[in-house]
């Protein structure tokens, strides 16, 4: 019966959405290439983070299943999230604002 | 499935929703800790373009940016047929399972053949990681994110060979997907990788 219910749980992601979710990713990838050839100043490494960014959810959520995970997972993905934020942004403000 | 119920009964009493759970949490919990490892790196980066930017426009365009693009094409690539290999088993396809690692793995080799000829080419024209701090850089991440392909490869080598034995089934592939995981990550640094490093405008 648990066998069962593991079985149950996982979630089945379509083949075809997968492929939807990888041509956006390949879509993403050709305009972040585009967009380092225009000159946007700083700008550019903004639009270049946050079209990765967009990159990485859409393989967390998607590829890794994150959509259908519990909250205790989420936490944990969430957690080092807020750290590497903190690490960054007080390096920022370090390096900037001295 | 015979496997399972084996353990069940008579080996350990592990409640298999439990040790699917757990199996899959642990390699998110590790998952973070390769993040903050990478995290250190990316703080060296902000610091040492914030202070040197014309420095890092200079010399990133030593980098072969058409390889660089080529092998972010690829590993997005292997993350598809990765995904689709997980799908594949949890719906007991054990062949399709087999076709998509192979190609997963095959796609992870050119990667690696791509990366070994990007720093054959800088070694050649007297580029090592001493050359700069925006080398150093260079050198550092890409051959750190490089270890976690090779580690990568072998973790899904395995898996292939586990899978060819016969040993996952619709009811029994965590480490298939807990493996999957792993690779997802080696694509998900790179992907902040590229631009960072190749893409300086």
């Amino acid at each position: 019966m648990a066998i069962n219910t593991a079985h149950a749980e996982k979630h089945h992601t379509a083949y075809l959405t997968y492929v939807f979710v990888w041509l956006a990713l390949t879509v993403l990838t050709l305009i972040t290439i585009w967009v380092s050839y225009i000159d946007f100043g700083v700008l550019n490494i903004i639009v270049a983070l946050s079209v990765a960014s967009v990159k990485a959810s859409l393989v967390a959520l998607f590829f890794m299943h994150l959509k259908y995970e519990d909250t205790m997972t989420w936490v944990f993905v969430l957690y080092p999230l807020g750290l590497l934020a903190l690490l960054i942004g007080l390096t920022i403000s370090d390096v900037f604002y001295r | 499935m015979e496997e399972i119920g084996v353990h069940h009964g008579h080996v350990h009493h592990i409640d298999p929703v439990v040790e699917y759970e757990s199996a899959k949490f642990g390699m998110w919990l590790f998952l973070a800790t390769e993040l903050l490892l990478f995290g250190g790196l990316f703080a060296a980066y902000t610091i040492f373009r914030a202070k040197y930017p014309a420095l890092f426009e200079e010399q990133h365009h030593e980098l072969n940016k058409t390889l660089g693009a080529l092998n972010t094409i690829i590993l997005i690539f292997s993350s598809l047929t990765m995904a689709m290999g997980v799908s594949s088993i949890q719906k007991g396809k054990k062949t399709l399972l087999t076709i998509f690692l192979a190609l997963t793995i095959i796609c992870g080799i050119i990667f690696g053949v791509n990366k070994y000829f990007e720093y054959s080419a800088k070694f050649h024209h007297h580029i090592y990681p001493s050359t700069s701090i925006f080398f150093a850089l260079y050198f550092m991440m890409t051959g750190l994110h490089m270890l976690h392909v090779i580690a990568g490869l072998g973790v899904l080598t395995v898996i292939l060979v586990l899978n060819i034995k016969g040993k996952f089934s619709e009811r029994y592939n965590t480490p298939v997907e807990v493996g999957g995981l792993y690779w997802h990550l080696v694509d998900l640094i790179w992907i902040y990788l590229f631009p960072l490093l190749y893409l300086i405008a």
